[in-house]
């Protein structure tokens, strides 16, 4: 399952390593940050619950960019 | 500006005054020390802050946290020396407007391309049982419903008119300027303007999956197909800073203990110093943003222009286009039949088209069609009797009295008309008899575009080498587009599976690995080419989802000049980029090397991170400027 989200980042670098912690998160397959366009679309590996997983990425984030934010 | 701009803006103007106030009081020692700590918490506390957070978890290199230790190095040497706190504000100082100026600029320009863009309504109007109109969230529209469009309005959804006329504004789509009239049992597009009449629609899809929340999802994804100047930075970065930080720690210690080991002389501040303003240099902010925002931009001026570019790795590759394979119909030519030749033996050339098209009357042939467009009204109050198709011949009918052959060769073989072929034009020659008398012949062909031949010249000047033509035409009519339009080679008679073949054995033939083949379909029948070219370009694939999956850029007006108009943003905008990568790392290993020897101070090291980034996204800033001519 594919999903897309709303981030707020401030540099492209930092939305980088967001893409990375985001990539290593439990339950997650893959993901892929656009900071131009402020998206991040996640692929759920199956059987996830994005509601479940999505928490932890953010925590994922937040400790490789302190101030991100992710609307889900 | 958003809120925390606003907020960083007031924090650097109030640490400039405190910098500007504590120059000019008397101030010596400690209290000079605590002075200067004012403005420098003002500037930098997030920074700290941020810092503090890295190295808690773990993420040490991040540019806070040497920003931090360079700041803070510098502090400890000013006051060992009782010397310049400035400077070390002064970077944080510099390092904070860079960082405002970027979310700015990169804020600012992305707002412009939205705009840009712009062809998603955020609403749908939806007829209440009293009359009265209510705004609801275009997602919540389920597929059937009917919805009102006012004059002014954008579509929000895709569906068909059930009620009213108006003239609909494509150009946010197409590009094209020229209004389009629609009318009752119409389908429509999302992102198109209303302009003139109140429209009802049957909604015939879902908000997600129209036209315009597509095109916008595939414009905004495009950027995240990264191109290998993207990769290529990303890398660079990745080796780049842990690198310099490094080569500081190197700087700080080696040099040091060698000159304590030859002379005894301990020269710790110099070196730490010049350690210093490498971390300062070593921040990869002005490429790891400019390259992306430069793809950003050109991709978003492109789509102002009707040209989707589905990624920044196919912007990237454009520019390199050496030959260019079109398909004919549809592609170069219209693709609609029309008379474009009128040779009658005695009569009127408008008494034969009016003949013809009688005999045509019932007919919804593609030529009896084109040939009742060319006479207009073809109704008139003339006795049309006896029509009667001959299979393979054309059609035969008594017209006022008259029977009226007509049809191809071999019909007036078969009623011995002294017939004979057209001399100057190609395409279908549809002849005429009028009670077995040959009268002459009408030719009809597919037509060329207006700007078919412009296009060519075009590529060509752009870098195209070689344009060729396939089509499943006869050789007849390809030769005469090819020589109409100067390509360079046209082939015909194919089936869609030789055109596939064709296009891997120019593939094979390219002089350079780096060479680009871009293909030219209409997409209808030609999918397994689009993918199979470097580049795939579909034409006027408004409304036709296949195309738009199978293709890697989309020319939504059929407008084959587009694809230069394509190619010469994707030109620009890598220029840009190549320059903003030389001109970045080129300042940077300049500046870490005059560091090095102690020549560039940390002023230096400033604006080789931070002057050389504002300038470098101001360059990128410049692709989305890129009009056509």
């Amino acid at each position: 399952m594919k999903k897309s989200y709303k981030i707020e980042v401030d540099c492209a670098n930092c939305a980088a390593k967001m893409e990375d912690a985001t990539k290593k998160t439990a339950g997650v397959k893959d993901a892929n940050i656009n900071f131009m366009a402020l998206k991040m679309k996640v692929e759920f590996e199956e059987g996830a619950d994005p509601k479940e997983v999505m928490p932890r990425v953010l925590e994922a984030c937040r400790k490789v960019e302190d101030d991100c934010e992710i609307f889900f | 500006m958003t809120k925390k701009q606003k907020k960083n803006l007031i924090r650097i103007i109030a640490a400039a005054v405190f910098l500007v106030i504590l120059h000019f009081l008397p101030l010596t020692g400690v209290v000079r020390f605590l002075g200067y700590l004012i403005p420098y918490f003002i500037v930098g506390y997030d920074v700290l802050l941020k810092a503090g957070k890295g190295i808690k978890n773990k993420q040490a290199f991040d540019e806070c946290f040497l920003m931090a230790v360079a700041t803070i190095g510098a502090i400890a040497l000013a006051i060992y020396t009782d010397g310049d706190y400035t400077e070390a504000i002064a970077v944080m100082w510099f390092y904070q407007i860079g960082e405002w100026f970027q979310g700015y600029a990169v804020g600012k320009s992305r707002r412009n391309i939205s705009d840009l863009m712009n062809i998603c309504p955020d609403y749908a109007n939806i007829e209440l049982e009293n009359g009265q109109l209510e705004q609801v969230d275009p997602d919540d529209v389920e597929i059937g419903t009917i919805i009102v469009v006012q004059p002014g309005e954008k579509i929000p959804i895709d569906g068909v008119i059930v009620e009213g006329t108006s003239t609909l504004d494509t150009a946010a789509l197409t590009g094209e300027s020229v209004p389009r009239d629609v009318t009752k049992g119409d389908d429509v597009i999302s992102g198109c303007i209303n302009q003139s009449g109140l429209l009802k629609i049957e909604t015939t899809k879902e908000f997600g999956e129209s036209t315009a929340a597509k095109i916008m999802e595939l414009i905004e994804d495009a950027s995240s197909r990264k191109s290998h100047s993207e990769n290529f930075i990303t890398k660079f970065a990745r080796i780049y800073t842990p690198a310099v930080v490094y080569a500081a720690l190197a700087l700080a210690i080696l040099p040091p203990i060698v000159t304590y080991l030859l002379s005894r002389d301990v020269t710790f501040g110099i070196w730490l110093y010049r350690a210093l303003t490498f971390l300062v240099i070593s921040c990869p902010c002005a490429l790891v943003v400019s390259i992306p925002l430069s793809f950003f931009a050109g991709i978003g001026s492109a789509s102002a222009q009707g040209i989707l570019v589905k990624g920044s790795n196919y912007l990237e590759i454009l520019s390199q286009t050496k030959t260019v394979v079109f398909d004919k119909t549809g592609t170069l030519t219209q693709g609609v039949f029309e008379v474009t030749a009128i040779h009658p033996s005695e009569m009127d050339a408008r008494e034969l088209l009016h003949i013809a098209a009688h005999v045509e009357r019932y007919s919804k042939h593609p030529i009896a069609m084109s040939l009742k467009n060319a006479f207009g009204e073809e109704a008139d109050d003339c006795q049309v009797t006896d029509i009667e198709e001959v299979a393979g011949h054309g059609i035969k009918a008594l017209v006022n009295g008259h029977v009226v052959h007509v049809g191809n060769s071999k019909m007036m073989e078969a009623i011995n008309a002294d017939w004979h072929d057209c001399s100057t034009h190609v395409g279908t020659v549809v002849h005429v008899a009028v009670d077995g008398k040959y009268e002459g012949h009408i030719v009809i062909s597919d037509v060329i575009k207006p700007h078919s031949a412009d296009a060519i010249r075009e590529l060509k000047r752009n870098g195209v080498s070689q344009a060729i033509m396939l089509t499943g035409d006869t050789k007849k009519v390809a030769d005469h587009v090819a020589n109409e339009l100067k390509l360079d080679q046209a082939y015909s008679d194919l089936l869609p599976q030789d055109k596939v073949s064709k296009v891997e054995e120019f593939l094979s033939q390219k002089k350079h690995e780096n060479d680009v083949l871009a293909f030219v379909g209409d997409g209808i029948n030609d999918a397994p080419v689009l993918s199979r070219a470097d580049i795939g370009v579909a034409m006027g694939a408004l409304g036709s989802d296949a195309a738009i999956e199978a293709a890697d850029v989309v020319l939504m007006d059929d407008d084959p000049l587009k694809l230069a108009t394509a190619i010469r943003i994707s030109k620009k905008c890598l220029r840009i980029v190549k320059e903003n990568t030389w001109f970045a790392i080129g300042i940077k290993l300049l500046c870490l090397l005059l560091g090095a020897i102690g020549i560039a101070n940390m002023w230096v090291a400033i604006f080789a991170d931070v002057g050389v980034m504002v300038l470098a996204v101001l360059n990128a800033m410049r692709c989305m400027f890129i009009r056509a001519k």
